[in-house]
């Protein structure tokens, strides 16, 4: 723009100028409003977990002060290290590591498989069975709800994990939906050179397409951690013994009759929210991919 | 390891490639064919087989007709309560969803600065444990002391009741469910930045200004995306249970305003343990999801524009 200005007589220049600077100043003020409208709208998405933030830090006193206190001082630390032991807070979270480990490992390995087969293997039946996979998506959940819930009980194992682990190594739809896709889209020359050249269908899987499809699988393993560490419903119905609780059920354990250890309850629900929230920033652009990925089927 | 051991040991000669991609094809599928028929295929048929039947979970169910149908519509007001709370938290929720999903997307979508930042901020509450988030809330409404209350009380005033009257509790938990839109901002975004480029040019050329773009050019390129998130969100409506469930502890207080159709559900199925009613009301939302999503689906017809043409 400058360059061709500078070749234009002096009146036309100035004019041109004069529009670019009208432009800039319309870009301003546009952005100086998109901005207006984006930042309450943070400040509105981040109140619970700031508040929870604050609230992790504060005497019992300041709790209701009027006018609310953001950035409490002095700063109660020893709300962490009493929130882990007012209640048995590692052992939960430990059940709660175990659980979705064992869930997500489960989930990744038969979710490729059967994702694999879907999208790779040319054999009559894999669309029925592609069009049942996605109509299991529109199943609400209440209707196997029961007769799982009986299933597992004359398996003798409800009050144990493997109601919330064992399925999960049976694949999940929505992931399978997810790697079959992704698997579409390497090339098929790659797996026909392999055939060719003798390979059985598990050294394509293992191979060439796992190795080519890492983004896709994070984003399966991601979001199955994620949901697995978040689960409320499953803990609820399965799980009955304490020892056995994972931390969104013992996170009840801050109530009692006489109210809530609020300090305390917001420590510790801190201390659950900020693995996720950490792993989030990390693998922020897997994330972000892997949702957009799940509306691609429009 | 077994794939391996069964195709090598198989006369390969023998077999047609057909054959041996059927095998294969069978092999790789077969946990989620064992897992589709064991974790919902019979689970929904042995529901819709409950349904009929008088079930404690216990003892052999007892059929009983429709019996449990015919209670449900006239005997059962918590029932018909709970119908009334879900339909209207989708009906109120999910289109507020929409337009702020999209709204912030639009804004987000304005090449300006920190726009990862604030994705990243929008994305926040999503992340958070549920049983976490509804406990924040749940504190931070408290009525009259909480955080809520306070510019309320700067204006000397008591403000609403939130969460402890009928009248309030139904909006307040609408309020809430908009906290947790981040995802779809995520997919309206995306769907933003795969609109192209010459279009808008094309619009400039012709001289539309910003409502016309966004009328003609935008809002069709997207409404698949649209069309996904209402499939989906009324889907997640029908099922809205554990923010409810944590900050009512199930017992749809106020008034049963709070009672949703997946808490009366699994109340009736866990705690009072009539396997058989709470089967026949899991088939009724089976039904209706259906129901509804067909019809969304066949609407997609008169307002979804897909840019290739068809699909």
């Amino acid at each position: 723009m400058a360059v061709e200005s500078s070749q234009l007589p002096p009146a036309l220049a100035d004019d041109q100028s004069k529009r670019l600077l009208i432009r800039r100043l319309k870009s301003m003020v546009r952005s100086i409003l998109i901005h207006a409208g984006l930042i309450p709208a943070a400040f509105v998405f981040l109140l619970p977990f700031l508040w929870m933030l604050s609230t992790s830090l504060k005497p019992d006193v300041q709790f209701y002060s009027y006018p609310p206190v953001l950035i409490p001082s002095p700063l109660q630390w020893s709300n962490f290290p009493d929130a882990v032991t007012y209640i048995t807070f590692f052992l939960y979270m430990r059940n709660t590591l175990t659980i979705a480990v064992l869930a997500t490992v489960g989930v990744l390995i038969s979710s490729s498989l059967v994702a694999y087969s879907l999208a790779r293997i040319p054999w009559p039946g894999r669309n029925i069975l592609f069009i049942l996979t996605l109509a299991t998506l529109m199943l609400p959940f209440q209707v196997t709800m029961i007769p799982l819930f009986i299933v597992f009980k004359n398996f003798g194992w409800v009050n144990s994990w493997l109601p919330l682990i064992v399925p999960h190594w049976f694949g999940g739809a929505l992931y399978i939906f997810l790697l079959r896709q992704f698997f579409m889209t390497i090339p098929m020359e790659l797996s026909e050179a392999a055939r060719i050249d003798g390979a059985s269908e598990l050294k394509i899987y293992y191979s060439v397409l796992l190795p080519l499809s890492k983004p896709a699988l994070a984003t399966v393993a991601i979001f199955e951690f994620i949901a697995r560490w978040r689960d409320y419903i499953g803990p609820l119905i399965y799980l009955s013994d304490q020892e056995l609780y994972t931390l969104s059920l013992g996170i009840y354990e801050y109530q009692s009759q006489y109210g809530a250890e609020w300090g305390l309850l917001m420590a510790a629900s801190v201390m659950i929210t900020l693995p996720i929230i950490l792993l989030f920033f990390f693998l922020q652009k897997t994330f972000v991919q892997g949702i957009a990925l799940t509306g691609i089927k429009g | 390891m077994a794939t391996a051991l069964t195709t090598e040991n198989l006369p390969r000669r023998r077999l047609s490639q057909g054959t041996r991609h059927t095998i294969n094809g069978l092999l790789f599928a077969s946990p989620w064919i064992v897992g589709l028929l064991a974790f919902w295929i019979y689970p929904t048929l042995a529901s819709a087989y409950y349904s009929f039947t008088k079930y404690n979970g216990v003892r052999n169910p007892q059929w009983t007709g429709i019996s449990n149908y015919v209670e449900l519509f006239t005997n059962d007001s918590e029932f018909l309560d709970a119908v009334y709370n879900t339909v209207y938290f989708a009906v109120v929720s999910i289109p507020l969803a929409i337009i702020f999903a999209f709204g912030l997307a639009l804004m987000l979508n304005a090449k300006i600065r920190a726009q990862v930042v604030y994705r990243t901020i929008y994305f926040l509450p999503t992340l958070v444990p549920e049983v976490a988030l509804a406990l924040v809330w749940l504190f931070i409404f408290t009525p009259h002391s909480g955080l809520i209350a306070a510019p309320f009380r700067a204006f000397g005033m008591r403000g609403p009741c939130w969460l402890t009257c009928a009248d309030w509790a139904r909006p307040t938990l609408v309020l809430l469910a908009l906290w947790i839109i981040g995802q779809q901002i995520i997919l309206y975004l995306a769907g933003l930045q795969d609109v192209p480029q010459d279009l808008y040019d094309a619009a400039d050329v012709d001289g539309a200004n910003f409502l016309s773009k966004f009328r003609n050019v935008t809002v069709p390129i997207l409404t698949p995306v649209i069309f996904f998130h209402l499939v989906t969100s009324v889907i997640g409506a029908l099922n809205f249970f554990a923010i409810p469930y944590i900050m009512t502890g199930g017992t749809g207080f106020p008034a049963n305003s709070t009672l949703f159709y997946s808490i009366y559900l699994y109340k009736n199925a866990f705690h009072y343990l009539v396997m058989g009613y709470a089967s026949a009301m899991a088939w009724l939302l089976f039904v209706f999801t259906l129901v509804v999503t067909l019809l969304i689906w066949r609407s997609a017809r008169l307002w979804v524009f897909y840019a290739g043409g068809e699909e």
